[in-house]
């Protein structure tokens, strides 16, 4: 069972309240860019066994969107943060650097 | 509520017929309600000031349920609001704060008719809801608030007291609410965790 602290309501949601949302960070490539870009933003996905990040949505409470950044392989869960970001706050990356030193994730590290 | 000017088509009715079922905890559905959705931003000082003055209270606390003059008022969302007052109310309720938010950018929409209303009585009412939402009813205390599911359907849900509680959902699902809450009640179902 996945536990996931909802950062706009603050409620500790279990994974059936949430809808899956897929991988986070994700650039979209639109119309005039390239085909390779565009391939990626439509297909090329991450696939780690480790730290990963996700979109979430918390369907059955306040329906906002927001992201979590965990551990495919334990589970662990090393926090969440709202969904207007580009990239993970600063505080999420150093409590992933503490249990997981070294984690590289796409750009982020 | 019948409009002035406009002949009545039927009488008002509840989505169970006010139905009850007594087992180690009480279920019934509510007489009519008045209910009030209202979205825009809480953290907004228009939305602030325009609840307060129609209302009596102020927007309440992440997950918690402020009591105003006229009814209660439940935090949804950080943009929406659940108001709940008498169902003759509604409708004047809204103009009222249609009124006062003025040019703030909400909406307010009276969706009495198309909800569904539940109270559980009982010093076993946490239990009733523990075993059909995900919810950790420990964290659950007189005067939250919370939206979740209850087996297959989406509801939201607020603690009257720590011995009864306050159901709404959607007026279509009401027969499946009222079901699974009378079989979770059932005298002989008991799990004796509360």
């Amino acid at each position: 069972m996945l536990l996931l602290e909802c950062p706009y309501c603050g409620a500790k949601c279990e994974e059936t309240e949430l809808s899956p949302g897929g991988e986070a960070h994700i650039k979209r490539y639109g119309p005039g860019s390239s085909d390779q870009d565009f391939e990626a933003y439509l297909f090329m996905r991450e696939n780690p066994k480790g730290v990963h990040f996700e979109r979430w949505r918390h369907v059955y409470g306040c329906g906002k969107w927001f992201h979590a950044a965990r551990c495919t392989q334990s589970l662990e869960v090393f926090g969440t943060y709202a969904a207007q970001t580009f990239e993970p706050p600063q505080e999420i990356k150093d409590k992933i650097s503490a249990k997981r030193p070294g984690w590289s994730w796409r750009d982020f590290s | 509520m019948m409009q002035k000017g406009l002949s009545k088509m039927s009488n008002i009715q509840t989505a169970m017929n006010g139905a009850r079922a007594t087992g180690y905890v009480d279920v019934s559905e509510a007489p009519v309600t008045g209910m009030i959705t209202l979205r825009g931003d809480l953290a907004d000082a228009g939305v602030q000031k325009a609840v307060k003055s129609v209302m009596g209270a102020g927007v309440p606390a992440t997950l918690t349920v402020t009591d105003a003059d006229a009814g209660q008022i439940l935090w949804m969302s950080p943009d929406e609001l659940m108001i709940v007052c008498a169902y003759d109310q509604a409708d004047q309720m809204v103009s009222d704060l249609i009124a006062a938010l003025g040019d703030t950018h909400s909406m307010v929409m009276n969706v009495s008719d198309a909800r569904a209303v539940f109270d559980l009585n009982g010093s076993a009412t946490s239990e009733i809801i523990a075993k059909l939402a995900p919810i950790d009813m420990k964290s659950m205390p007189a005067g939250t608030v919370r939206r979740t599911r209850f087996a297959q359907i989406p509801a939201a849900f607020w603690m009257t007291s720590n011995d009864s509680a306050r159901i709404i959902c959607f007026r279509s699902v009401g027969e499946y609410m009222f079901n699974q809450l009378r079989n979770s009640a059932q005298a002989g179902f008991e799990v004796g965790d509360w």
